[in-house]
Order: structure tokens, then sequence, then C-alpha cells
């Protein structure tokens, strides 16, 4: 009987009820089994096997919870090195995540990304007609992008290395430890963890803030 | 380095569909597999429990009613879970929860969900409770994903059999699909995603100190019991409002890689177990030959588009494709590649935002969903999509011959041809009658609140097709949690995913009771590179005819603009 492709015609007429009664049951059961048991199996294995990484891949200084390694959050001042502009909130707010959703010919992106442009010319010191990364004067698709480009970093290290009062091969040295290839050399783009690289900064100077 | 990822990534795939192919009609035809000694046990467990006759064969009628009623208690459970997720316990705080429960949001999540489209109106982080996410989404993600595969099951068994009254138990294929290819995979697949750093916790919204001294409230969860599934489920509702663009979802580009190999592995090994199970290895092939040109030729032109940058900030004197909407780790390849087999492959886990993509760019994305997802598609249902197409083809060779056309030797006459053609005017039918209507009403137009003019346009069509198709991604600068949208997105849901199932099945059935003729020196060969074409001409030429006044409004227009 339980040969494949073997067709026998259908024994019983169409009985809506029995039918009705098994979407019933089935539903049920099989919620139980795929919206239970199996989240209750990989909830333990993933507890058990990668602790960290389950619970959010949290960052901690000194016993207090500084961020997740995963979740970019915002740096503003002149010794660290700054983030994507973010559309998350009102900024990195790591509960409301998002885009602008602006379209390439909307009046309010083209703005955003001129003024974005001339801040951050103005903030790292570069003349007016300097070329801009683009992941510097645009917004994730998350606003909790974690990285920036290896170029954009580049730009930043003279400002973090005059603030800091380091010198600019220190601060690049560590930016060249921080940048991360491809995964598997062909899966993705090259990137610098900002909250990593100012962390290690922050390391290297024993600048601790406020 | 971009065309690396994307040659790797279809070389992946199509290697793949051999052996996963092979393995899928082993399982539906009921032969040995290496996971029965696991999974027979709590097969035959699940059948006494459940009291489902395995033996019991099906019409393909009865077999359409069954997926019916299932996704309808589905609906109705999953609708009331919503309804009631105040009274669950755990998760985030009511403070965080600021998208309100209505009636209407909660019928057309359901809908949702129960379709595999999971469409959302909503973000997740600010509208829905963990255990909400977890007992009615994850498990939606897994059943529904089950019924589609048992559905394009069914419809294969229709080619391979003659002068058969039945096409399998739903509920049998319903309960292999789980056991023997979901629920192995999921297991694997969210171990390695957890791995990688998806999270899988119960915590509540994590309150972080920063750096420079600010309070980020980071939102937890049990993301990981979805990540996984909700790919190889080809569903895609996000977790959170970014979907696969927030880096707990997909926080490294492996991560990335692995969801799409299981949006797309499945649903274009089909194509060889439709081959197998109907004794045509050939014929699948050819399928997924057209399959595979196509999805290069989107590949192609999306990249093209989104790598340069745009003409709009030209005299800005920036360097880099078009990042907005798109995050680092990724990139123009990843971000891009995801663009194409999303939209592709049913599933609505986009990693960028594709209301931000230049207008060729989101053209592509638009039109691969518009085409019904013939390439590799939604699970189970992109087969049905890929061979009703190719049924028309069939079609239009036989009128150029002047023989009755068949296929797989399979007679196509007239209810047949009724079928067929239906079929294909089903999705230009509702998907352009619904975006007329937003398009003409104040509560249509209401929803767009972030981009107008040729691009709000797009943002409506895209919504429908989006809909239509069961897929689920979003241009998300529209606001489509209003009562107008909720109801008319969830119209256009169902008519996708029952509407155009239906009429496969009710072909399959007719297919099934033929008698397979022998092929002689007239037969249409369906085998052959002439034939791949012709699929492939009729794809585009049927797609042109119903979409390009569409496209000529929206996303066309709109490049010509600059």
């Amino acid at each position: 009987m339980d040969a494949a492709g073997v067709s026998t015609p259908e024994p019983i007429v169409v009985k809506l009820r029995e039918h009705l009664r098994l979407a019933v049951v089935s539903v049920l059961s099989l919620t139980l089994l795929t919206g239970c048991i199996f989240p209750l199996v990989l909830f333990a294995l993933g507890r058990l096997l990668f602790a960290g990484q389950a619970a959010g891949s949290l960052v901690t200084r000194s016993g207090v919870v500084i961020g997740s390694r995963l979740i970019g959050q915002d740096f503003t001042r002149p010794e660290y090195f700054h983030p994507r502009p973010s559309a998350a909130g009102s900024g990195y707010d790591g509960a409301s995540s998002g885009g602008t959703n602006f379209g390439p010919s909307n009046r309010k992106l083209i703005e955003s990304v001129r003024k974005l442009a001339e801040d951050y010319r103005r903030s790292n010191g570069l003349p007016q007609d300097a070329t801009v990364p683009i992941d510097a004067v645009t917004s994730s698709g998350s606003g909790l992008d974690p990285h920036i480009s290896p170029e954009n970093a580049a730009l930043q290290v003279p400002r973090v290395a005059r603030a800091r009062g380091l010198s600019e091969d220190v601060v690049r040295r560590l930016l060249a430890d921080h940048t991360q290839g491809r995964q598997l050399g062909f899966m993705g783009n090259p990137r610098v963890s900002v909250l990593d690289l100012n962390l290690a900064l922050d390391r290297t100077t024993a600048l601790t803030p406020r | 380095m971009r065309w690396t990822e994307y040659i790797v990534f279809l070389v992946l795939v199509v290697g793949l569909a051999w052996p996963a192919g092979v393995y899928l009609a082993q399982v539906f035809d009921r032969k040995p597999t290496f996971l029965d000694r696991v999974l027979r046990p709590i097969e035959s467990f699940l059948y006494r429990w459940l009291g489902i006759h395995r033996a019991r064969e099906m019409s393909a009628g009865v077999y359409a009613l069954c997926f019916l009623l299932f996704s309808a208690v589905s609906t109705v459970g999953l609708f009331l879970l919503l309804l009631a997720q105040h009274w669950l316990p755990g998760g985030p705080g009511d403070r965080y929860l600021t998208t309100p429960m209505t009636a209407d949001l909660a019928a057309n999540a359901a809908i949702s969900f129960s379709t595999t489209t999971t469409w959302q109106a909503y973000g997740g982080e600010t509208t829905l409770r963990y255990l909400t996410q977890v007992i009615g989404l994850v498990s939606q993600n897994f059943l529904a994903g089950a019924a589609g595969l048992a559905v394009g099951i069914a419809f294969i068994r229709g080619f391979a059999r003659e002068r058969s009254a039945t096409v399998g138990n739903f509920w049998v294929d319903l309960v292999r699909a789980l056991l023997w290819v979901l629920m192995p995979l999921a297991l694997v697949g969210s171990l390695a995603l957890i791995w990688q750093g998806v999270p899988f916790n119960l915590a509540p919204y994590t309150e972080a100190h920063t750096v420079e001294g600010g309070i980020q409230t980071i939102a937890q969860g049990p993301v990981a019991a979805l990540e996984f599934i909700k790919n190889l489920g080809t569903n895609g509702g996000g977790f959170f409002n970014a979907n696969g663009a927030h880096p707990y979802e997909n926080p490294t580009p492996l991560v990335d890689f692995l969801v799409l190999l299981a949006i797309a592995v499945l649903p274009a090994s089909l194509t060889v177990t439709f081959g197998r199970m109907t004794g045509r290895s050939r014929a699948g092939w050819v399928l997924l030959a057209v399959m595979v040109v196509l999805f290069v030729g989107g590949l192609a032109l999306c990249d093209f588009a989104e790598a340069a940058t745009s003409p709009q900030l030209a005299d800005l004197h920036i360097s880099g494709g078009n990042m907005e909407g798109k995050e680092v780790r990724f990139g123009i390849g990843g971000s891009v590649l995801a663009a194409v087999v999303t939209s592709n492959g049913a599933t609505g886990s986009y990693n960028s935002m594709h209301d931000s993509y230049e207008p060729v760019g989101v053209l592509v994305p638009l039109v691969n969903m518009l085409l019904g997802e013939v390439v590799f598609g939604g699970l189970g249902t992109g087969l049905y999509s890929m061979v009703m197409t190719a049924l028309v083809a069939v079609f239009l060779g036989g009128l150029m011959v002047g023989r009755t056309p068949e296929y797989l030797g399979k007679k196509i006459a007239g209810a047949e041809t009724r079928l067929i053609i239906l079929y294909a005017l089903l999705t230009p039918a509702v998907v352009l009658v619904l975006t007329a209507v937003a398009l003409v009403s104040k509560a249509g137009l209401a929803g767009l609140i972030t981009n107008t003019g040729t691009r709000g346009f797009t943002e409506v069509l895209f919504a429908y097709a989006s809909s239509m198709a069961n897929n689920g991604q979003t241009m998300a600068g529209l606001n489509a949690n209003s009562v107008f949208y909720n109801a008319t997105t969830a119209i256009a849901m169902l008519a996708g995913r029952f509407g155009l199932a239906a009429l496969a099945l009710a072909l399959a059935g007719r297919f099934a009771a033929q008698r397979r003729l022998p092929t002689t020196a007239g037969t249409l060969p369906s085998d052959s590179v002439t034939f791949g074409a012709l699929v492939l001409g009729t794809i585009l030429l049927v797609g042109a005819l119903c979409f390009l006044p569409a496209m000529a409004l929206g996303p066309i227009a709109e490049a010509l603009q600059h």
C-alpha cells in the first residue's frame, strides 16, 4: 500500500466535515511541532553551543553593557570614528529599525546627501571638492549598520589622530587591524566595525570616556 | 568581485538542484531515504494521532479542498492569536509596541503568513510579542511553506500519472514535506545562523549605555527561530522592520549567502524532481535553463543600475554606487543578489531598501514578481508557475505547426487551454485593477507618504505585484497599514495563492486522467534548445503585453526623467 505511483480510485466521496476536522487537528498539532517543539530544541542548542551569539553579541565594559557588536551605535565626538547616517528612529534607535525609503529623485534625499557631504568634508578637514565615499552620506537599510567602508574610515584617520594626540600611523595601523575583508574571499564587501575600532582606540590611549 | 559572488551562487544553485531534486522525488514517491530510520516512527505516530489514512488518495478537487481548508484554519488561528497577543507573557514591554494590533492589520497579517506572502504592514519590533512571532509566525512559515510544496508535488503527479483519478494525499504530502524537507534543513541552517550571530533569546529589549554616554535600546528576541525557515519556506517576513537588512537578522555576508541559497535551491531543484517523476529528465533541465537565463539577465540589469553613482548625485563629488538603503557588509553585490533572488523566489526577505533603488534597479524585482516568479519561484508554487507558462508556449507552438498541442504526452485541448489562459490572465487582471483602484481613490493615495510621482506609482504597483505573487517584499515608503491597503493587498494575496493553485490543480487533475500519448515525428519536442527559447520568448512576450504600459508609467518614466 506504500508503493509509489500506485493510484487507487478515491474510496470516499468528499467528506467536508472529515477534512475540516483534519485541518483543525493538523494545524494545532503541527503548530505545536513547528512553533513550540522546534524553537525549544533550537533555543537549547543555541544556548549550549553559541551562548554569546544567542544573547545578541552584547559588549560589556567594566560590567556595563555598552552595546552589541552587531548593532551600530552613534558616535559624534571627533576622537571617534563616525558611523553612517541613520534613519532608525531618531538615529541608531535599536528598537526601531528602518531606512529613509527615499527614491533617488526625492529632493529630500539629494539635499540630505549634499549637506552630509559638506559636513563630512568640514569635520574631516577635506577640501571643498574632495570626493566623499557614498556610504558616509547615505543611510543604511536597517539604520543600524555597524560598519563603514575602509575608504570612509581612512578619510577620518587624521581627525581622530589629531583629537587624540596620536600619530596618524598608529591610528592607521589600528584601522588596518580592524578592517575585515570579504568573507571567504568573495562574499559581501570589505568593512570596518565602528564600535570595535573605537573600543580599540580607547584601549590604546586609555582615554576613558566620561 | 561582485560577479564572483554571483557566479559561485548560481553554480551552487544549479549544482545542488540535482541531488536535492532527486531527494525530493524519493520523499514524495515514498521511496527510501537516509532519514527514514529517524523519521518513519515520527511519521507513523503523526498519522495515527491525526487520523490520516496514508493510502487514501485524493482527486485534484479534494486535494485543493484540503489545501484550502488547511490554509483557512491556519488563517483563523493566527488571526485570533494576533488579536490575543497582549495577554501573552514575555517579550518587549508595551511601551515599545507602538503599532496597535487592529482587526484589519491582524486579518491582513494572518492571511499574509498563511499564504507564504508574509507581506508586513507593520514593523516586527514595534508590533509583536516574542511568543506571537514564535508560536504564530514561525509555525506558519513551516506549515504554509510545506503546503505550497505539497501542491507543487501534486501538480507534478498530474504529468507523471496516466489514467489516474488521483494526484496524491494532501495530508501525507504535508507531513512528509515538514519531516523530510523543511524541519531537518531548518534545524541545521538555524544553528549555522546562530553561530554567525543571529540571536535567539527571550530577554527584554537591552538598555545599552553607549560609549559616548547615551542610552541605546536594542530590540532582542528569538530571531533565529524565524530566520532560516522564513527563507527556506519562501515566506520572507522579517522579525524586525528592516527584515534582512537588520544586523541581527543578517549579521554577515555568509548568513546572507546561506539564506539566499535556502530560497533558491529547493524551487530550482523541483525542475529536476519534475523531470524525474515524469520520466522526462531533459524537459526538467530545459525549464531550469530558462530560469537561469532569466535570472542572469535580471541580475546583470540590476547590478548595472545600482553599481553606478546616481545621476542625481553626479555633481556632488560622491564616489561609489547607490548605497542608500544598503548595508556596507553586503555592498552593492550582496544587495543586488538578494534583490534578484528574493523577488524571483517569492520571498520578501530583502536585505536592502528597494524603495531607494534606481528606477532600473527596482524594475528588475518588480518584473520578476509580475512575471509570476517563474525563476525558481516559491517552494512548489514556482514550479507550476513555470510549467503553466511553458504550456502557453506549447499552445502557441501548436498553433504554429497546426497540431493539437501536447506536453510530455499530455494533450492540451479546449478545457486545458482555458485553464492555462485563465492562469496567465489572473495576475495581470488582479494587479492592474487593484493598482488602478488605489490610484483613483483617496485612501489609496493616502499611502504615498514618502515619495510621489512616478516613484509613488511604482510603490503601489509593487505592493500589489508583491501580494499577488505571494512574495511580500515592499517598497517601504508606502504606508500600507490602513484599512484600504490591508483589505486590497489581502485580496491579491488570496487570489495569488488559491486562485492560481486551484487552476494549476484543476489542470493536473485533467492531465492525470489522460493517457500518455506516444511521441511521434509530429510532436513538438519539449527537451530541445528550441523549446527553451520558445518558453523564454513566451514569458517575455506575455509579460510585456500585460505590463509594458504600467512599466512605462512607473520605473521607465522615472528613468527617463534623468
